[in-house]
Parts: C-alpha cells; structure tokens; sequence
C-alpha cells in the first residue's frame, strides 16, 4: 500500500506568556493509503495540536511532514480537517456549504460541482440541498459537513473530536454512517479522539500518546476478523473489550 | 380530516395571554391620551402657562399651519442632514473597523484613543468643527458624523473579533485568506451586530444634527427649537419636539423593518 502521511520527529512548541510550552516531542508516525489511525491521549496533552499541525496551521518547530512523499509546511490542498462541531455556516444552503471548501479553492469546476452532487445524492442530502443547517437534524449536520470534506478529495482526512458534539446515541449512529461512507469514498484517515471504544471501533491502529509533552507510548493493531466491519459491529466483538483494557492500562498508569 | 381540538386549559392559558397583551397596549393609549387631555383642559381652564408650556391644540394648529411655518422645509433639513451624517457615520465607521480587524497590532494601538473619543462629549468639539469646516450644512453633517462613527467603529470592530473561532478555522483549513474569511464568514456573522450599530446610530445622528442646528443653522428642526425659545414661541418648539420625536421613531422603525427582512433571507428560519 502507498504511505499517504509521514511524520518524523515531530517536535512542536508555543510560545505562552509564562514560558514556551512544549506540546508534542518527536512523534514520528506513518498512515497508508486506505488506513484509519486514531489518536487518543490524555486530555491536553497535545492531540489536537498534532492534528492542526499536519493540517498546516499550527507551524511546527522541527520534524517533517511528508505527504505522498512530499513533504508539506502550511495548508496543503491534499488535507481536509474535520472539527468538533459541524461549523455549518447558518446563512448558506447545504449544497453551497458543502461547496465552500472548492469555493475558497477556487476550485468549482463542473466536474467538482458534479461530484459534490453525487455526493449529496448518495449520502441521502440531496433532498435538503436548498434547506439551512437549521432545518437539519444533528446527524445530517455532521454528514453534510463530512461531505464538505470530501467534496475537496483529499488525500487524508484529519477528524479533530469530530463526533464529541454530539449526543451519546446520535454520536454511535454517526460514527457508524461516518465510516461506512469513508470507507466507501477509499478514504485515508487520521482520528483524533477522547473516547477509546470510539478509536478502537473505527481505527485499523491506535496511537496512545503520553501526557504533555505528547510521545507515542505505544501503537496498537485492532484487528477483527468481521465481514463488512464497521464501528457498531466491532463494539460487540469479543476482542473489542481486551483492546479496550490494553488502551485503559496504557492511559492509565500514564496518568496517574 | 384532521381537527385538533384545543383543551380548555389551553384555551384559559391563551385568554389570559390575550389579555394581558391588550391590557398592555390600553395602559399604553391611556397614558399618552390622559396626559395630552389633562394638559390641554389644565390650558383651557388656566391651571397650566400656556404660554410656557403651550397646549395640544394650539401644538395643532401650528402642525395644520404647516405651510406658513414653512415645516416642511425644516423637516426635509433635518432629515437631509440625518441621513447624510448617518450614512458617512456608518460607511467610515465600517471601513475603519474592518481596517482594525484586519490589523491587530493597529487595533492595539488605537485602542486608547478609540476609548477616548468615545467617552468624550462631541458636542464639545461644534465650535472646533464650525472653525474647520465652516458654518453651514457641513458642519451639522460632521457633527452628526463625528458622533455615530465612533459608535459603529467600537460595534462593528467587537462584532467582527467575536466572530465564531471554531467557524474561521474551519475555512483556513481549507487555505482560505483573510479576504475570503471576511467575506465568506464575519462579514455574514455580524449582519446583525450591523443593525444593531444602525439602530444606535440613527438616533445618535439626530443628536448631532439637531446639536449642530443649535450652534449655526438657517434651517433645519434644531434651528426651529431655538427660534421658537427666543421669540418666546413655545407651540413652535413643541410643534418641533413632536415632530422630531415622530422621526425618531419612524427612522427606527424603516431600519427595524430593513432587519427583519434582511435576516429572513439571509437566515431562511
């Protein structure tokens, strides 16, 4: 498989009014093309940054960042960020807000704008393509905003806490409709979450990060042998809960 | 056929909504009915000056003697004057606050003397306009200019830095510039904040005008005011506060109207 992302010996740090922070200390990491790999971490202690790192706005202090190869500084057009929250712009329609990545690329071809449509055809919004955030459920928000992602190609999704947001049983349906779709569009991902069973369910590894400043301590392969896996199958599994305890021991002698 | 039948709790919850909605607005009519009654019988039985305080129907004949008083000309004036100090108040006052945003180290910088400017009294500063600009038009236009574009510069520039965080990073993520995320994004945000800031603002240029009117003017309502209090013409400045008071009100209400119709599109709710 092609190697998408390539971090070496990350190192990033911020200047604080106290002093210089040092948030992530050499954390060298590769994703391939397909792959979803999730971060999680204790709270704070540099997963976010890492994320908005290799999405080209927090600069980093030394390292590289390779993508297909190249490497990469600033925001890079083969990066798509997913946040928190679906950040939908209330004044614009569905269709214009999944749009607004191209937009701002200038990148609004027939050939992208068809795409956009397909994609809203094919994930059900098509209908409400005319119809404001407002007039949405939360589920459909998040789709639509998924969507927006996509609708750039990227290479590589970043999705920073992108389900915290929600509710607890609308976050498990969403996580579910989220990855079936990115693994539909062949999509590479790299998942930055609080929640271990949400990394274990969606990821084909799991980074553990030290608390600040963030080092890897380990890396773990979740593996299920499940047809058509997906997040809410594998929460059933039976080696769900041993990755989950091996994650929490990890965690958890780390924060303590 | 669906038909939804409203409960009688429902119906006792929404009389009494009903209600009290109508006692409001007949507390309001009875106020301003009671106070104009008592005023003019206290005129008519002589237990008020009329002469010093003047008398609604005296105030009305001045209004139905409109042409003689020339009060169209005066209101035109005013208003003329209104709307020009409001709409250079209000584009400067833009154009500087999206300059401040744009610059951050600029906005530090300005931060005193914005504070400064907008605590002082403008009204202080008519002598120093008339000497600058000359007596006339312009200087009651710099007058209502000097007051309401501090006001949208402070409004507009609070609006444009509390814009949603988590929205402009979205759109950097995608490599926008800071053009694109002034215009795709804060300017859209704060479409509210700017309505706000007009309705501040309307009022406020008709302080400055009719301040301006006082100090040197040939016409205007603020011209009439002091005429009316030097020849002792007390129905004149009451025919005036009236009308000024009515425009006020009307020149809030046109941007209230502006609002609701501009949010509904832009919203769609």
């Amino acid at each position: 498989m092609n190697e998408i992302l390539k971090a070496q010996n990350l190192k990033i740090c911020y200047q604080a009014v106290n002093g210089e922070v040092e948030a992530v200390h050499d954390v060298s990491f590769s994703v391939t093309e397909g792959e979803f790999i999730s971060i999680v971490g204790p709270s704070g202690c540099g997963k976010s940054t890492l994320l908005s790192a290799i999405a080209g706005i927090t600069p980093i202090t030394s390292g590289k960042i390779l993508l297909s190869g190249k490497e990469v500084s600033g925001v890079c057009g083969d990066i798509a960020y997913m946040l928190q929250k679906d950040n939908l712009l209330e004044w614009r329609s569905i269709r214009k807000n999944v749009l607004i990545g191209l937009e701002v690329r200038n990148l609004l071809t027939q050939e992208n704008l068809a795409y956009a449509d397909r994609l809203l055809k094919t994930y059900g919004l098509w209908e409400f393509r005319d119809k404001y955030p407002a007039q949405l459920s939360g589920g459909m928000r998040q789709r639509a905003a998924l969507i927006r992602t996509l609708a750039v190609r990227p290479k590589l999704l970043l999705l920073d806490e992108a389900f915290s947001a929600l509710d607890y049983q609308t976050r498990l349906t969403v996580t579910d409709d989220v990855y079936k779709i990115l693994k539909k569009e062949k999509q590479t991902a790299l998942i930055v979450t609080h929640d271990i069973p949400e990394s274990i369910s969606m990821s084909d590894r799991v980074i553990v990060l030290s608390k600040r400043p963030a080092v890897i301590r380990k890396i773990y392969t979740t593996v299920f042998d499940i047809p058509n896996r997906s997040p809410l199958l594998c929460r059933d599994h039976a080696s769900f809960g041993e990755y989950f305890n091996q994650i929490w021991k990890e965690l958890d002698v780390h924060v303590s | 056929m669906y038909h939804k039948e409203i409960s009688n709790e429902r119906k006792i919850y929404l009389k009494k909504q009903r209600r009290y909605k109508n006692a409001v607005t007949f507390f309001r009519v009875f106020i301003i009915i009671s106070f104009i009654a008592l005023w003019e019988i206290g005129g008519r039985l002589g237990l008020i000056d009329s002469f010093v305080l003047s008398q609604p129907s005296r105030i009305l004949s001045v209004l139905a003697d409109y042409k003689q008083n020339d009060l169209l000309l005066h209101i035109g004036t005013t208003l003329f004057e209104t709307g020009v100090g409001f709409i250079l108040g209000v584009v400067l006052g833009c154009f500087i606050a999206v300059l401040l945003w744009w610059s951050p180290f600029l906005s530090k910088v300005s931060e005193p003397y914005l504070v400064v400017l907008n605590s002082l009294p403008k009204i202080a500063l008519g002598p120093v306009i008339i000497i600058w600009v000359g007596a006339g038009t312009r200087a009651i236009i710099f007058m209502a200019l000097a007051i309401s574009m501090i006001v949208t510069v402070l409004e507009m520039l609070n609006g444009f830095i509390g814009t949603d965080k988590e929205l402009i990073k979205m759109l950097r993520t995608f490599g926008a510039n800071r053009f694109q995320i002034f215009t795709k994004i804060v300017l859209p945000y704060n479409i509210e904040t700017l309505f706000n800031s007009l309705k501040i603002n309307i009022g406020l240029s008709l302080v400055g005008v009719i301040a301006g009117e006082f100090l040197v003017s040939k016409a205007g309502l603020g011209y009439l005011i002091v005429y009316g209090g030097q020849v002792f013409k007390m129905d004149l400045v009451m025919a005036s506060v009236i009308i000024l008071a009515a425009a006020a009100a009307i020149l809030y209400e046109l941007i209230v109207i502006c609002q609701r119709f501009v949010l509904k599109c832009i919203n769609h709710k």
